[in-house]
């Protein structure tokens, strides 16, 4: 082998070797780099009762109940279960009912999800007004796809 | 034309071609991002959900599209610089890190700008933000080693190991937002999805693209520069860069 070969084996192993190894780690750690939980995962038990998390899901379209001053109530799904979530506070502009969200909190001795913070999460959808009427309900934009279950081993 | 690769490969040469194409690169990316600009914030209507917030993506999307690109030329380059020993390549890694930093951090600032009023927070760690930060560590790295040399040569090369191991994150910054929960959404138009049917209305999407070309013209007329700095300050003892810093 020359020694240009060998410094191409070196390289090719050098990319191989980086490449295993992240695939490996990520997917040994794919618990830890999911930015939040969903409804169904909360559901499911696996969580520690009452734990500080964050729960991501769709607003569901005629939930959301306004109480007094800040206060709302309205349920999160994720298409398969659907948790209720109180929340007191200042709303980002996205926030709607078939919009996707962000909750940090904790589920309550009254299985509903107390939250502290809510951030909108945005869809990769960009259109004018007017087309957006034309193709319907905002609602139906809206997908669960970017909602994946975290304690399941794998399901987009 | 493998000849005429290896004389573009030689200092000289190279200088001449890159003072030749870098005025019509830069004019042409002046344009494009002019064009591309003025259709993103006058001619593009507003979005349904986001109003006039949106057009950010006309500085964004290009800036984090330079930001992943750079860092994988770099590798390449690297690895053509590391196999081969060229030192064109050499002068390529280190010339293309700043420009490849700048984007990033352009990309991370318009984002967090952005995130404010839409999601509600600039900075959250999710596995975009997150991994996209690691790029402009990665970039940092890559200067650094560079300068930490007395020796160019050695330099380089230490820069083009840090580039190849790097370019793993490039896969991870793109596809985090597939991979794994994120509060960024996902890729509009770099999808299997997106490339037939972009989840971009059209008289969005073409300013958009015009803007995408022009930031990438404008990086190679950016790029030409600092190589051939790079290259007449490697060169400096050389009968030819002598003439032409005279001439």
């Amino acid at each position: 082998m020359t020694k240009r070969q060998k410094r191409m084996v070196a390289v090719g192993a050098l990319v191989l070797g980086v490449g295993l190894a992240a695939a490996l780690g990520f997917t040994a750690f794919r618990k830890n780099m999911m930015y939040f939980y969903t409804p169904s995962d909360l559901l499911t038990g696996k969580l520690a009762a009452g734990a500080a998390l964050q729960l991501g899901g769709l607003v569901e379209k005629g939930s959301l109940k306004r109480g007094e001053g800040l206060a709302i109530e309205f349920v999160m799904s994720d298409c398969h279960n659907a948790v209720p979530v109180h929340y007191e506070g200042v709303l980002p502009d996205l926030f709607r009912e078939g919009q996707g969200v962000i909750a940090t909190g904790h589920m309550d001795a009254q299985n509903v999800f107390v939250a502290s913070t809510i951030l909108a999460k945005h869809d990769e959808n960009y259109m004018p007004p007017n087309v957006a009427k034309a193709v319907g309900e905002v609602d139906g934009k809206h997908s669960c796809a970017p909602f994946k279950s975290v304690t399941t081993a794998s399901s987009n | 034309m493998w000849t005429w690769f290896h004389q573009l490969a030689s200092p000289p040469t190279f200088y001449r071609f890159a003072d030749v194409l870098a005025p019509w690169l830069f004019g042409l990316a002046v344009l494009l991002i002019g064009v591309g600009v003025y259709g993103g914030l006058f001619l593009a209507p507003a979005d349904y959900q986001q109003g006039d917030a949106f057009r950010i993506i006309y500085i964004h999307v290009p800036a984090a599209a330079l930001s992943l690109s750079i860092y994988t030329l770099m590798a390449v380059a690297g690895g053509v610089a590391l196999i081969w020993r060229m030192k064109l390549a050499e002068v390529a890694v280190v010339a293309a890190a700043p420009v490849g930093a700048s984007f990033t951090a352009l990309a991370l600032v318009t984002g967090m700008l952005w995130g404010k009023p839409t999601w509600g927070a600039y900075w959250v760690w999710d596995a975009r933000l997150t991994s996209e930060l690691v790029l402009l560590f990665l970039y940092a790295g890559v200067i650094g080693l560079n300068q930490a040399y007395s020796d160019p040569r050695a330099g380089a090369r230490a820069c083009a190991w840090l580039a190849l191991v790097g370019v793993i994150n490039v896969p991870i910054v793109h596809f985090s937002v597939t991979w794994w929960n994120s509060l960024h959404q996902g890729a509009s138009i770099l999808s299997v999805e997106g490339i037939r049917n972009p989840k971009i209305s059209g008289d969005m999407l073409w300013p958009l693209l015009v803007s995408l070309g022009g930031f990438y013209l404008f990086f190679g007329a950016v790029w030409l520069r600092r190589m051939q700095n790079e290259v007449l300050w490697r060169e400096r003892n050389a009968r030819w860069a002598q003439q032409m810093v005279a001439a």
